[in-house]
């Protein structure tokens, strides 16, 4: 267990979260390369889908980061995001994935160091719950429901 | 499958230092429809930038992936140099490999897996890539200026001086600011109103702007070019049109004891009022708090006396609200100055002499409390005629470099500082003058040879932070005076000043209500809560908001020179966007594809900007695309997939989430 790297891919919305992650690059503040970024306008724009094919190719954690409540560039893309964020929870839930391999935070433009921490926190998170292979556990699943019907 | 070039920048040592760059240029060469891969020391360098162009036309590509710094830096750049070769500039994809690898990843080898894993992400998006047109809209030709301070007025003047109609909105009952209320400007010494007051009277007299005073902004709709702005004027109970300004009411007001905003309540003003002698616009406003007829029925002398009938208490007491149409905005809203009331150690509001600097400038000014003169309270109140004090004590970095309130250094304290000691050497002869302070930072021009000047003046600089600031005597010489406890670092020891009065140099901070304002604009604020710019250094006083542009202490403490500075250098921004006329804005809209649509409405209600309709003779739903900003909000909803958003379509980030996950 302890030498699982977890993979955990980062959907971050432009204008705060981006640009955080940006200044934790521009203040040099050093966090673990364990998390890969996908840039987005605005964190409303995360389908849930996404998440789910995240899992189903490999990643054992999803983490969504936007602007912090009342600060959204589009007035309240984050607030939507935030409505999906229990809804999403719990399908994964019911999937059998562990809730918490996906994270939703607020890191503003200002906060490079928050980002840095975000991370670190979620890779240990994620770390704890152990590999996902969800796509193994999805091809075990389809073979027992196959022995099952035949 | 396009043929796609990927490039991987070396950053001088930013990147190559950690990332290994040939090896991540091998990788790339070996993905999938990549056909040419290559490096460079500078990308964005123009042979960095001509060696993408030349291998665009040699190697036919159709699809080009910068891996370089973040796209919020340079993805405009090398758009540019794709369109410089005759490819669309959208078929074009950054890989961040600096500001989210190699700048936050200490091990060498795993920094440059996160360089492949990010360059594949990139290869596998830009393959669904399509060429998009970026889209103009007109820009109306005016400009909002919010705030009437130093900065504001500067940005106002230089915006109208090119013909254009400027808006400048200003809360307090005056515009001037801060500013109004100094004495002198350092290092030379000017008089501030002189400097001032002529800029305050040229914008209000100016055709092209029109100052709205005791106004604020309260919401702003819109974008980029066309900004609807609704200004709330707040009620003046005189009509300022009728207003001839005379000042009979001023004198006649029978409520003369009311604590004055603009002295920091060391001066009185009445119920009906203009905050200061030079307030432009020189019209006075009413307060309905302390007015007699407002509160108890009864007096009406203004009204009596004003020979231009301008007195009108029938105005509607939550003020009235105009609406008006900008091509952009410059925030020009300006500071406060920390009031140290919970620093108790330091005597603040406890000790009868103890000032913050900015009451210490009324102090010394010529229509403040004491009329120019220095001197100690009398029977607890500031007036003209006490003892002058035989010692002051200047401290600096109250709640600036303080961990326990602000880390910033607030840059305009130790100058003012330096003023004040020489204007008590002048002022107080015999005057001892002691300057505590951690370190003088005098750094801009001619500030080092003022600090020379005053070092040669009999000031007493002492290098320390003050523990305390006490009455309680303990020796002879501090009965009935002030005592200032302080590590001298110099001479090592700890030393006990008397001393008469005592200026606190306190921190400058966000003015009341930034935030609230920021959301307004939906700007984004750096921790300290100051506005932030779009880039330190290569757009200091735009931000993350088209349109919309700063200057002055809203974005971080400064002095009067450097406030001008961005004043003026956002007027630029602003007038360049309105003598062009119109204004490039980002093409990746959300857009339906009717085949798909079932009609559910679901997206509607998500849209802030109320862009989506429902088409009802096909039963689609339709985005707007002039209304459309590119958030993507309904495009994560629909449950059909239906809607799509140009660059940011399912499929390209799909490609790209497979990309990292295919990454080994």
């Amino acid at each position: 267990m302890s030498d699982f790297e977890p993979r955990i891919v980062a959907f971050l919305c432009s204008w705060c979260s981006y640009t955080g992650a940006d200044l934790a690059g521009t203040s040099r503040k050093k966090y673990r390369s364990n998390i890969i970024p996908i840039r987005v306008m605005c964190s409303g724009r995360v389908d849930p889908e996404w998440i789910l094919k995240a899992f189903r190719d490999g990643a054992d954690g999803v983490l969504v980061c936007g602007c912090h409540p009342g600060d959204c560039h589009y007035i309240n893309g984050n607030h939507k995001t935030l409505g999906r964020y229990p809804v999403v929870r719990r399908m994964l839930a019911q999937f059998g994935i562990h809730p918490d391999r996906y994270r939703l935070e607020w890191v503003s433009a200002a906060e490079g160091d928050r980002y840095a921490k975000v991370v670190d926190a979620m890779i240990d998170t994620v770390r704890a719950l152990g590999p996902l292979r969800w796509k193994d556990r999805l091809a075990a699943a389809t073979d027992t429901l196959a022995d099952a019907r035949s | 499958m396009p043929r796609i070039g990927v490039f991987v920048c070396h950053c001088g040592s930013n990147i190559g230092s950690v990332v290994h760059v040939p090896e991540v240029v091998q990788f790339a060469s070996g993905l999938p429809g990549v056909v040419h891969a290559a490096e460079h020391k500078y990308m964005c360098s123009d042979p960095g930038q001509e060696m993408i162009r030349q291998a665009i036309r040699e190697h036919g590509l159709e699809r080009v992936v910068v891996a370089s710094c973040s796209p919020l830096m340079h993805e405009a750049t090398f758009r540019k140099t794709c369109e410089e070769a005759g490819l669309n500039g959208f078929l074009f994809q950054m890989a961040n490999i600096r500001e989210q690898v190699s700048w936050v990843t200490e091990d060498k080898a795993r920094a440059t897996k996160k360089a492949m894993a990010v360059v594949q992400a990139a290869v596998h998006r830009v393959v669904g890539h399509v060429p998009l047109q970026v889209g103009t809209v007109p820009v109306t030709p005016a400009t909002l200026v919010i705030g009437g301070g130093v900065a504001g007025i500067e940005a106002a003047l230089q915006v109208a001086s090119s013909g254009t109609r400027v808006h400048l909105v200003e809360r307090e009952p005056s515009i001037g600011g801060h500013m109004a209320r100094f004495d002198k400007t350092f290092p030379t010494l000017d008089c501030a109103a002189c400097i001032l007051t002529p800029k305050m009277v040229q914008a209000n007299t100016h055709p092209m702007i029109t100052v709205h005073a005791w106004s604020e902004v309260v919401e702003v709709s819109g974008f980029v070019g066309s900004f609807k702005v609704r200004i709330h004027h707040k009620a003046t109970y005189v009509d300022h049109q009728k207003c001839t300004g005379c000042g009979a009411c001023l004198q006649k007001c029978p409520q003369r004891k009311i604590p004055s905003e603009f002295d920091y309540g060391m001066m009185n003003r009445r119920a009906i009022y203009i905050p200061f002698a030079q307030a432009v616009p020189n019209k006075p406003i009413i307060d309905r708090e302390h007015c007699q007829w407002f509160q108890a029925g009864k007096c009406r002398i203004c009204e009596k006396v004003c020979e231009a009938k301008a007195i009108d208490y029938d105005q509607d007491p939550a003020g009235w609200t105009e609406e008006v149409e900008v091509g952009n905005i410059i925030v020009a809203s300006g500071m406060k100055v920390m009031q140290p009331t919970d620093m108790k150690h330091l005597g603040y509001g406890r000790l009868p002499d103890v000032y913050t600097g900015i009451e210490f400038e009324r102090l010394c000014h010529a229509s403040g409390p004491t009329e120019g003169h220095i001197v100690c309270k009398t029977g607890g109140v500031v007036k003209a005629g006490g003892r002058p004090p035989k010692a002051i004590a200047l401290v600096h970095c109250i709640g600036s470099r303080d961990q326990q309130h602000h880390a910033y250094c607030s840059r305009v304290c130790c100058m003012y500082a330096l003023k004040y000691a020489h204007l008590v050497k002048e002022h107080v002869p015999g005057c001892e003058v002691y300057d505590f302070y951690i370190d003088m930072r005098c750094f801009g021009k001619g500030y080092e040879e003022f600090y020379n000047r005053l070092l040669r003046e009999d000031v007493r600089f002492v290098r320390g932070k003050v523990a305390e600031v006490t009455d309680a005597a303990l020796y002879p010489g501090e009965d009935g005076r002030m005592v200032v406890r302080v590590e001298d670092t110099l001479v090592g020891a700890v030393r006990r000043i008397p001393v008469d009065m005592v200026v606190l140099c306190s921190a400058l901070e966000p003015a009341e209500g930034a935030k609230a304002l920021a959301q307004t604009l939906h700007m984004g604020c750096s921790s300290d809560g100051f506005y932030l710019e779009r880039h330190p250094k290569l757009a200091p006083v735009s931000t993350a908001s088209a349109g919309i542009f700063v200057a002055g202490c809203c974005q971080g403490p400064k002095d009067i020179p450097d406030s001008v500075a961005q004043g003026a250098a956002a007027a630029a921004q602003a007038l360049a966007m309105i003598m062009k006329g119109q204004v490039e804005v980002e093409p990746t809209t959300a857009h339906v594809i009717d085949d798909l649509c079932s009609g559910c409405q679901i997206c509607i209600p998500l849209c802030p900007y109320e862009a989506i309709h429902r088409d009802e003779a096909r039963r689609k739903a339709y985005v707007e695309p002039a209304l459309c900003k590119g958030c993507g909000t309904c495009v994560g909803a629909c449950p059909s997939g239906a809607l799509q958003q140009w660059g940011f379509d399912d499929t390209q980030i799909l490609a790209e989430l497979e990309g990292i996950l295919a990454a080994r």
